[in-house]
């Protein structure tokens, strides 16, 4: 009797979780797909007719959102990792005592809905804000300038607003390398920037990885930041998504959008972990 | 029993014979800052250590045996005074260009690298051609028995591997000196003490300086050449183990090598060279005083525990000429090889005394006898003389 408890024991363990992702996972998931294989109009409902036209209309339709939608997040994570890596790592090793003041302190704006905080952006890059106003009245910027509603505000508001998710993980690594290591490289004839390349990159690289992975894939799909800071120009492919669903009552195109955008998501993570996401990519920084 | 060392100071081999010391301290400071004060970690230092000697910086935590460690291979910078290595100032030079390599404790070996490439990596950034890497790599592998481990990472190592994998990445560079801190620190006993005499071999092989920081003091003073202890900042004692074990030169240094008994008292009688002090009729201390003491100073006087002879009823006449005191016996503890007592004495002091378990299995003594400890005047010594 005992036995049979103990071999259960883990099946039960797992079952509130299972349930979890069965209700809100699984069953919405294949909702989503029949969803993306009906056919008909809002007026007169939606009838599943394996409608595969859906998908090919759909990247016909907005394969310039999605393409443009996947090179914001790849800019943004570029620059992510460029203003990441800084912070991480004089937080890590200059940060003393303070270490969770610092922490904190980034964490601090994120305590108010990011939906605010964006729309106050819009407030801080409109024409007459305390940015462009004052570089125009100096003359120093031309009176037909923009910031809101270009590219640049967009992939602006993505990198702040995706900076702590970037400089976690790599604070993490970081703290995690025993200074003596970085002491041993500087002992065995290698300068500080030789250290930094040989030794404190490589042993960062999964923390890299880790905010790669957490920051790309919410930006790809993101809509906020290109409705508030955007334009029609910048249209990201969450925006349709979500346009579609409550806007247009187009559900089949916008389940068939999703699940185009997480199938591209999905392919290119898995051949990014492929290529970056092992032990080896560190030995390969080493050399 | 071993002879007293009236000689004066003993040179190691090759001490000063080589002329130029390996590493060398004029008047080093170092102090940091704490709470806006100036704290010293090291107060004012002069130490020359010899080319190819195996020199150990002993002392408890907190002593500044690493800080003094650390100047030396250039991650501490002194607050005043200069550190030469081979006769050269480097004083400022960073660690990356002296000449020096150190065995981290806990050995902080390149998590990402396997063993080839972390024993490669001082020669590479040295860029020594790739054919002379493999040579020596392999070369010094088989010093340090890790042949065929070429391809292991550090976490697929035990301890004592990984401890042979850094001390290779260090002494494959064939530095100047090397740098020891506490490096058998992380190891259980039986292979501390196998690395010990392997430590000792390959110092003998590669004829290089060790320079070996660590609180154990047994380790001290079966590898070193020289020892200097350390306490607060300054070095209380620098001489050979011999001397540092027979002769402790402060309460500090007799106290934190091996066991020292210690007692008090006002010398009553001094000639021949030896101090008499007595505490009652039968209790007295006779110890080599030279001409350092007149009648009525205060003194110390240090003697090892397996230097006392305990005995039952009275002492025998033989020891007539040296110290005897009387105690009673508080505490019995069966070691093995020798059981240790202590003793409440008559002088004030609790001594502690070894016997060891040589022939018979009976105990000298049980809690509660009352017994006399006697001894040679050679063996005991005045502290601080």
């Amino acid at each position: 009797m005992n036995r049979v408890k103990r071999q259960l024991a883990p099946y039960f363990l797992v079952l509130p979780g299972g349930l979890w992702l069965l209700l809100f996972f699984a069953i919405p998931m294949i909702a989503m797909l029949s969803l993306s294989l009906q056919q008909g109009d809002v007026v007169y409902g939606y009838r599943f007719t394996f409608h595969w036209q859906n998908y090919t209309d759909a990247i016909d339709g907005y394969h310039t959102q999605l393409i443009r939608s996947l090179i914001y997040a790849a800019v943004g994570t570029i620059l992510l990792i460029a203003l990441a890596f800084p912070v991480a790592y004089w937080i890590a090793f200059y940060g003393g005592r303070r270490k969770p003041t610092y922490l904190f302190l980034l964490l601090l704006p994120f305590f108010v809905s990011f939906v605010l905080r964006t729309i106050s952006w819009r407030q801080i890059l409109t024409d007459e804000g305390p940015v462009l106003h004052p570089l125009k009245q100096l003359g120093l910027v031309p009176d037909s300038y923009h910031l809101l509603g270009t590219p640049e505000a967009v992939i602006g508001g993505l990198v702040y607003n995706f900076l702590p998710f970037m400089v976690l993980p790599i604070y993490v690594a970081l703290e995690r390398i025993d200074p003596r290591v970085v002491e041993a490289a500087r002992d065995l004839y290698a300068n500080p920037a030789l250290a930094f390349r040989k030794v404190i990159l490589p042993l960062a690289l999964p923390g890299v990885f880790a905010g790669v992975l957490m920051s790309f894939v919410p930006m790809a799909s993101d809509y906020v930041n290109s409705e508030v800071l955007g334009s029609s120009s910048t249209t990201m492919i969450g925006q349709v998504i979500q346009s579609k669903y409550l806007v247009t009552s187009d559900y089949p195109t916008a389940a068939a959008l999703s699940f185009i955008l997480m199938a591209v998501l999905l392919i290119g993570i898995f051949a990014y972990a492929r290529a970056l996401g092992t032990e080896d990519v560190m030995k390969v920084a080493a050399r | 029993m071993t002879t007293p060392q009236h000689s004066a100071v003993q040179q190691p081999p090759g001490a000063v014979a080589n002329g130029t010391p390996a590493i060398r301290f004029a008047g080093v400071l170092k102090t940091y800052q704490s709470h806006g004060e100036a704290v010293p970690a090291v107060k004012r230092m002069d130490l020359a250590i010899a080319q190819g000697e195996f020199f150990s910086l002993l002392g408890p935590s907190g002593c500044g045996k690493t800080t003094t460690m650390r100047m030396i291979a250039g991650f501490e910078e002194p607050t005043a005074g200069q550190v030469y290595l081979d006769g050269k100032d480097v004083t400022g030079v960073a660690p990356n260009k002296r000449d020096i390599n150190m065995v981290f404790q806990s050995y902080a070996l390149f998590p990402h690298l396997n063993t080839f490439q972390n024993v490669a990596f001082g020669l590479e950034r040295k860029k020594v051609a790739k054919d002379e890497i493999k040579r020596r790599v392999a070369e010094i592998l088989e010093i340090v028995s890790l042949t065929g481990m070429e391809k292991r990472a550090p976490r697929e190592m035990s301890g004592g591997q990984q401890q042979r994998v850094a001390l290779a990445r260090a002494l494959v560079n064939r530095p100047r000196a090397l740098l020891l801190d506490e490096p058998l620190g992380a190891l259980d006993l039986k292979l501390r003490q196998q690395m010990q005499v392997e430590l000792k071999r390959i110092q003998r092989e590669v004829g290089i300086t060790f320079v070996y920081v660590t609180h154990d003091q047994g380790e001290a003073l079966t590898m070193s050449d020289r020892i200097a202890v350390m306490n607060a900042g300054v070095i209380e004692q620098l001489g050979t183990p011999r001397q540092i074990y027979e002769r402790p030169a402060s309460r500090f240094v007799a106290g934190f090598i091996g066991t020292s008994n210690i007692v008090e008292g006002h010398v009553e009688r001094a000639e021949n060279g030896l101090a008499l002090l007595s505490y009652t009729t039968q209790d007295r201390v006779v110890v080599p005083c030279g001409s350092a003491c007149r009648p009525g100073d205060k003194i110390e006087v240090s003697v090892r525990p397996e230097k006392i002879d305990m005995h039952r009823g009275v002492p025998p006449v033989a020891a007539t000429g040296g110290s005897v005191l009387s105690g009673v016996v508080n505490e019995v503890v069966y070691h093995g090889t020798s059981t240790n007592y202590t003793v409440a004495t008559a002088a004030g002091a609790d001594f502690t005394v070894f016997d060891q378990n040589a022939s018979n299995a009976e105990d000298l003594a049980d809690r509660g006898d009352r017994v006399f400890l006697t001894w040679a005047p050679q063996h005991s010594y005045m502290i601080g003389v």
